[in-house]
This record gives C-alpha cells, sequence and structure tokens, in this order.
C-alpha cells in the first residue's frame, strides 16, 4: 500500500514537472494529464457533492432548464468534518461523484491523489477565465498554464467589522493601519472592552492576515513542496498579535460558540477582522447590536497600501472518473458564473461570488439594516480585487491547521509564542508530507 | 454453591433471598452523607447538559446568546418543533424515520438472527462447534468502526453504496448477541425440555419459536437493547456510506447542520431542538426496557 503510495506521488509529480515545462508552447494539445472533453451525445445525469445546505434549490434550476443534463445532490457534512474523507474513500473505491465542492484549501490535497479532472482540454473553461477575479483562477490552476482543476465558486475576501457607536462615543479613531490598530486597542482596553477576539482554534482567520501580509505557506516547483510557515511576512503578523496577547488587548474565547457571540452581543468584543460571509454571522450572533456596526477596510502595514486578505471560498471540481467531463463543466460554469445561480447561492447561502461581474449583482449592492443601512459588500468587492494572487495551500492543511492550532491554544494560556507554535506546526508539516511520500524540501 | 452455577438465570432474574445471612451493619451518618453528595454530583454531571438541551430548545435563536442558559426565558418550544419539521420540507422527519428503520429494524432481525444463532450453539453438538464460536467471540474485539471503511469498498464493488441496504445490511450483525444468547441458552434451555418436544413431534424450528424463545426472553431483549443502542451509535458507518440525504439517519442529519454552523448559523437553533426531539426514542426505548437490560447486564457477567 505504501510503495503504491509513494508511486502515485511520484507520478503526480512528474505529472507536475511535464505540465509546468509544456505550458509554454503547447497551450492546444491536450497532454496525458489532460482529460478530453467532447460533449455526449444523449441524456446525461451527473451526481454533485456539496454540503451547503439549500443547494437542491439551486440545482433544481438548473434541471429544470437542462431535460439532457440532470443533476443529483449528495451531500453531507462540511468538508473538514467528513466530507472530504468521504471524497477520498470514493475516488479509492471508483465511485466519486462526477462534481464536489472542494474548498481552495483542500484543492492541492486532492490534486496531489490524482483525484481531479484537469479541466484545460475542456474549451469552455478556459474561455471563462477572465470572468473570475484572478486571484481565485490562481487558486483553481495552481499556477499551471491551460489548466484548470476546477471552477473557482465563492471568496472569503476580508475587511473589518467594527462597532462605529462605541469607537464614535470614546473618540477612538477608525484604525486604517495595524499600527493605530494596536493603539486603538489599547483605549478599547481602557473602555472596558476587547478590541477583538484572537481566533486561537480557527487558524484560516490567522493565515487570511498572513495572507495579506505577502506570506507564502507553501509553494511547488513541480519537483517537491516547500513549506515556509515561518517567512518573513507571517513572522511579522505573528509577532504583532503576540504582542497583544502579552499586553492582554485581545480576548480569546473559543470562536463559533454562544460565548463567542455573547462577546459580541454584549459589547464586550469591537472589531472582528474577518471575511465576507462573516456579516451574517454577527448579524445572527449578536442580534442585540444591530444597526450598530460597520465595515471598513482591513488595517493595512503600511499607511497608504490598499492589501486585503482572504478566508474561506470554495471551487467546484471535477473528480477523475467522471464519465461526461463536458457536461460537468457546463455545469459547474452555469453554477458559478450564471446570474441566476449566484443570486440563488447569495440569496439561499451566503455565498459570495468568485466572479468579477458578481459583485455587481443587485443583493450585494444595498444598504445592509444591520450594519446602519452601510452598502457593505461595495467593501468587500474592493478588498476582492486586492487579494494577493500568489498564495499557496499545501496538501496537508488539515494536519497543519490542527498542529497550528494546538500551539495557538498553548500561546493564547501564556505558553509558548505564536512564533514557536508555527516553528513546530512546520517541522510537523514537513513531517507529514514525508510520511505520505510527498517530495518536500527542507 | 453448585446448584447456584447451573441456574444463575433464574437466580439473576428472580428477587434475591439471602435469609441465611444477617443483613450488614447499618452505614454510619457521614458515610452515608458523602456517599449521596458523591451521587448527587454524578447526577448534576449528567443531567445538567440534558436540562440545557430542553432550555435551549425552547428558546428564540437570540435569547440563547443572551439568556440565561439554564432557565426559559421565552417558551418557543412549540414554534421551534414547528419551525424544524418544516425546515426544507421536513427533511429532519425523514431522518427520524430513517433512524427508526435502521436502528429498530436491523436491531429486531439482528437480535431474531443472534438469538438462532447463540441458541444453535449452545444446544446442539455439531463438529466444529466451538471453532465457530471463537471466530464469533473474535468478533466482539473488531470495533464496528474499523469495519466502516472497507464495507464501504465492498458495497462499491457491487455498486450498493449509497443505498438504504448499505448501512440496514452490516447493522444486523452481531457478534457479541450470539455470544449472549449462547450464554443464556445454555443455562437457561433444559435438554430435557427439548427432548420432551421432539418426542411430542415437534421440529426444530417449531421448538425454537415456540418454546426455547420463550425461555430466553429476557436475554434476547437485553441483546436487543445493546444492539439498538450500537446501531445508534454507530455514526462512521452511515457518514461513510451515505451521500443521499433521504437516507440519512438523524444523528448523521443533524451533524451535518452542526458542522455548518459557523456558516449559517441560523442552524443552530435547529440543531438544538432536533438533538432534543433524537434523544426521545432513546429514552422510551430504555425506560420501558430498563429492567430486561439491569437482569441481562448480570448474566453477561456471572459466565
Amino acid at each position: 500500500m505504501r510503495s503504491r503510495l509513494r508511486a502515485t506521488s511520484i507520478i503526480m509529480i512528474s505529472a507536475l514537472a511535464a505540465a509546468a515545462c509544456s505550458g509554454t508552447d503547447t497551450e492546444t494539445t491536450s497532454g496525458p494529464g489532460k482529460t478530453a472533453c467532447a460533449p455526449t451525445q444523449g441524456k446525461v445525469e451527473l451526481t454533485f457533492t456539496s454540503w451547503i445546505p439549500e443547494i437542491q434549490s439551486v440545482v433544481d434550476a438548473w434541471n429544470a432548464k437542462n431535460p439532457n443534463i440532470q443533476v443529483k445532490v449528495q451531500t453531507g457534512p462540511a468538508g473538514n468534518a467528513g466530507t472530504y474523507q468521504n471524497f477520498s474513500n470514493q475516488l479509492k473505491a471508483g465511485n466519486a461523484p462526477d462534481l464536489g465542492q472542494v474548498e481552495y484549501d483542500t484543492l492541492p490535497s486532492f490534486r496531489v491523489q490524482d483525484g481531479l479532472t484537469d479541466l484545460g482540454g475542456c474549451d469552455i473553461v478556459m474561455k471563462a477565465k477572465d470572468q473570475f477575479v484572478d486571484w481565485t483562477w490562481n487558486q483553481v490552476t495552481f499556477g499551471e498554464q491551460g489548466s484548470a482543476f476546477g471552477v473557482p465558486q465563492d471568496s472569503g475576501p476580508m475587511a473589518m467589522f467594527y462597532r462605529k457607536d462605541l469607537f464614535e462615543k470614546n473618540g477612538i479613531k477608525v484604525p486604517t493601519t495595524w499600527q493605530e490598530y494596536a493603539d486603538a486597542a489599547a483605549k478599547v482596553k481602557q473602555a472596558g472592552g476587547y478590541i477583538t477576539n484572537f481566533s486561537q482554534v480557527d487558524i484560516n482567520q490567522f493565515a487570511g492576515m498572513a495572507w495579506q501580509a505577502g506570506a507564502h505557506w507553501f509553494a511547488n516547483d513541480g519537483n517537491a513542496w516547500s513549506v515556509t510557515l515561518t517567512d518573513p511576512a507571517t513572522t511579522k503578523v505573528a509577532d504583532y498579535w503576540q504582542d497583544l496577547i502579552n499586553r492582554k488587548l485581545v480576548s480569546a474565547v473559543p470562536p463559533w460558540t454562544p460565548e463567542w457571540n455573547n462577546a459580541y452581543n454584549s459589547d464586550k468584543a469591537w472589531t472582528w477582522v474577518s471575511a465576507v460571509w462573516g456579516a451574517n454571522t454577527i448579524a445572527t450572533g449578536a442580534p442585540k447590536t444591530a444597526g450598530k456596526w460597520a465595515v471598513a477596510p482591513m488595517p493595512q502595514w503600511n499607511a497608504g497600501e490598499t492589501t486585503a486578505g482572504n478566508w474561506g471560498g470554495s471551487s467546484t471540481v471535477v473528480f477523475k472518473g467522471s464519465k461526461h467531463p463536458y457536461e460537468a463543466a457546463q455545469f459547474a460554469l452555469w453554477l458559478n458564473t450564471s446570474d441566476e445561480a449566484l443570486t440563488l447561492l447569495n440569496q439561499k447561502a451566503n455565498l459570495y461570488p468568485a466572479t468579477k461581474a458578481g459583485a455587481q449583482l443587485p443583493a450585494l449592492k444595498k444598504g445592509v439594516a444591520f450594519y446602519g443601512d452601510q452598502p457593505i459588500y461595495d467593501v468587500f468587492a474592493k478588498a476582492s480585487e486586492q487579494v494577493k494572487p500568489d498564495f499557496v495551500w499545501g496538501p496537508t492543511m488539515t494536519k497543519t491547521y490542527t498542529d497550528a492550532s494546538d500551539g495557538f491554544k498553548a500561546a493564547v494560556s501564556g505558553k509558548g509564542t505564536l512564533g514557536e507554535a508555527l516553528q513546530s506546526a512546520q517541522q510537523s508539516t514537513i513531517a507529514t508530507l514525508k510520511s505520505q511520500s510527498i517530495p518536500v524540501k527542507e | 454453591m453448585s446448584v447456584t452455577v447451573t441456574r444463575p438465570a433464574r437466580r439473576a432474574a428472580g428477587p434475591r433471598v439471602d435469609a441465611g445471612r444477617p443483613t450488614a451493619v447499618r452505614d454510619s451518618l457521614p458515610s452515608r452523607i458523602a456517599a449521596m453528595a458523591v451521587m448527587a454530583v454524578a447526577t448534576a454531571y449528567v443531567l445538567i447538559p440534558l436540562w440545557w438541551l430542553v432550555v435551549g430548545a425552547s428558546k428564540d435563536q437570540s435569547q440563547l446568546i443572551d439568556g440565561n442558559p439554564l432557565w426559559f426565558t421565552d417558551f418557543q418550544l412549540f414554534s421551534n418543533i414547528s419551525d424544524l419539521l418544516n425546515y426544507r420540507d421536513g427533511v429532519f422527519l425523514r431522518w427520524l424515520l430513517n433512524s427508526v428503520a435502521y436502528t429498530g429494524g436491523a436491531a429486531l432481525l439482528g437480535t431474531l438472527f443472534a438469538g438462532m444463532c447463540g441458541y444453535a450453539l449452545a444446544v446442539y453438538r455439531f463438529p466444529g462447534r466451538e471453532v465457530l464460536f471463537n471466530i464469533v467471540l473474535g468478533g466482539v474485539l473488531v470495533p464496528a468502526t474499523a469495519l466502516a471503511l472497507p464495507l464501504f469498498l465492498m458495497f462499491s464493488q457491487i455498486h450498493a453504496a449509497n443505498t438504504f441496504w448499505s448501512v440496514f445490511l452490516p447493522s444486523i450483525v452481531n457478534p457479541f448477541g450470539v455470544y449472549l444468547a449462547r450464554v443464556y441458552a445454555s443455562a437457561s434451555v433444559p435438554a430435557d425440555l427439548l427432548e420432551a418436544a421432539r418426542i411430542d413431534g415437534a421440529g426444530e424450528v417449531r421448538t425454537f419459536f415456540t418454546v426455547s424463545i420463550r425461555l430466553m426472553t429476557p436475554a434476547l431483549v437485553t441483546i436487543f437493547l445493546f444492539h439498538f443502542v450500537a446501531i445508534w451509535n454507530n455514526f462512521l458507518l452511515p457518514l461513510i456510506m451515505l451521500g443521499d440525504e433521504k437516507l440519512f439517519p438523524v444523528t448523521l442529519g443533524l451533524y451535518t447542520w452542526n458542522s455548518q454552523v459557523d456558516q449559517n448559523p441560523e442552524l443552530r437553533g435547529l440543531v438544538l431542538i432536533g438533538a432534543l426531539i433524537s434523544i426521545l426514542p432513546m429514552i422510551l426505548v430504555f425506560l420501558s426496557l430498563q429492567r430486561f437490560w439491569r437482569a441481562g447486564l448480570g448474566t453477561g457477567s456471572l459466565k
């Protein structure tokens, strides 16, 4: 079993290398990695696995209009809670669904398993490239020219939610840089609150902030992976938050708990640097504070810069073994680019589109009552364009998150630092890659 | 002494009469208070989360966050229940029915099979009997979770993954039940009685269903309970097997919702009320069958 695993990953990596080399001169020929993407005659039935609770109603809209391409929905728990493991099992058993929802940070894992169909051979997909925000497209191509291992679905550009009323009442300037944010944190503490809650368990928020600072956690040169969880940008972000933790200027309630909601609901936490979908989280979690919030761009590392991070987002992939990649690609494109589907996904599942045009949906232009009628999605639309396009996820993110969050929890309670936590996550990530026979540079 | 060893079942089932031995000296007051205190703490530890669930399920979403977590604020239990039952065309009700089908159905069938198998092992002598029994015993040691993935691969090969049967069929298997049934049958079904039945002209199957099964009832109820709980708790099998929401048992359905609470916070209330409703069948089964459960537990431990 182990030797077969190793063989597979070596083949994988050489395929990566081949694709990287041939990218410039052979745009049109379909190499061995690429799937021929021809339409099927007659009626086609596709299966699509997604954990979005209301996905069936979106798919119904497609099925009503496409009698020859009927999509059957399968569902399950959120990706990391079980569906990804199921995908892996199904790939092994040869009965993976035609299409699946995969978050950006897990795409490399399925790429390494050789579980994804390269849609680079589907001209309809390659023609759609320009419709997507650049960085989301990079997430599904892994930087390989002429390839696409999925279609971007949604994104989580980040901004700062803050309590407008409390900042005004206490005469604190709304921070535009991280330096100002730290200064404000001290004043907020004096006023009896915390500027924010540092997410000790969910590493993705930290990843988003590191992403904004220009961090690169992983890279793949076609031969091997390199892991740099402790690059200068990440270290800068870690030191910054460690300082706030040391000065007790941030609280550290476990996120996504009633306790955490309560901190926002009872004026104890004043800001949350979070993704666009967080708008709904606060509105549901802190109903007593309705109308008192506003959204501003993420604080910057240098005054005058305009950069943003991203937190979350997923793609629609076509799994290896799908007999109808062309039809699957057609559906994936409709799902993620058509106004009809994007509006439904936004309405029913609070997804923020990954397309450029998606930001112009009527629903995303309106003022939101919870935020004092501010048209908050304009802020996120700008942020979406400002997300750095070259952040790469690694193939074993679940493990990396666990390792880092163990260290983060310890750091928050005074044992060790965030920097040390990242260092140990770096070591264990390399060890994990090795144990799965994925080539890695040290 | 030898009498009690060959008839342990009757002793366990009936009231215990220890006429020969004097009652132990009454414990001193402080030690009784200490014992009661420990029991009280343990009771609170078990019941407070349940109480929280009852209270939480009766609340409006916003009251859940800032109200007193252990007392009612606005009693909305019934509107919450109707919200739950109406959410996405009553998918929750479907899950509940599925759970009853998987758990109740498979436990009933499994109990019958385990009872028959254990009975056969106890009553008949045939070559390979002990080998067979030992293999079954070995099966007790393999946790159900370890079997989920191989089962998935096997069902995939016959294109039966993601079907009702892919969860139902594996759930019928119950090696511990076979063990329990054998132990009980060898103690409670006298060979003379079977001999008498044979002389009267009853076939083996008929003897089993009319005579032996009645003698084994306490054990069968225990097996049923054990099995019911085991299937209910075997969460991994449906998680791995099923992708079609219409086939989910209620545990998997609730887990699915709960895994999405961070991005769909409105699901939190539904998970709470759903959890409350989903434990009702369990409580019902236990309350009605706990007498047998205790008796059966004793039986297992004696052998």
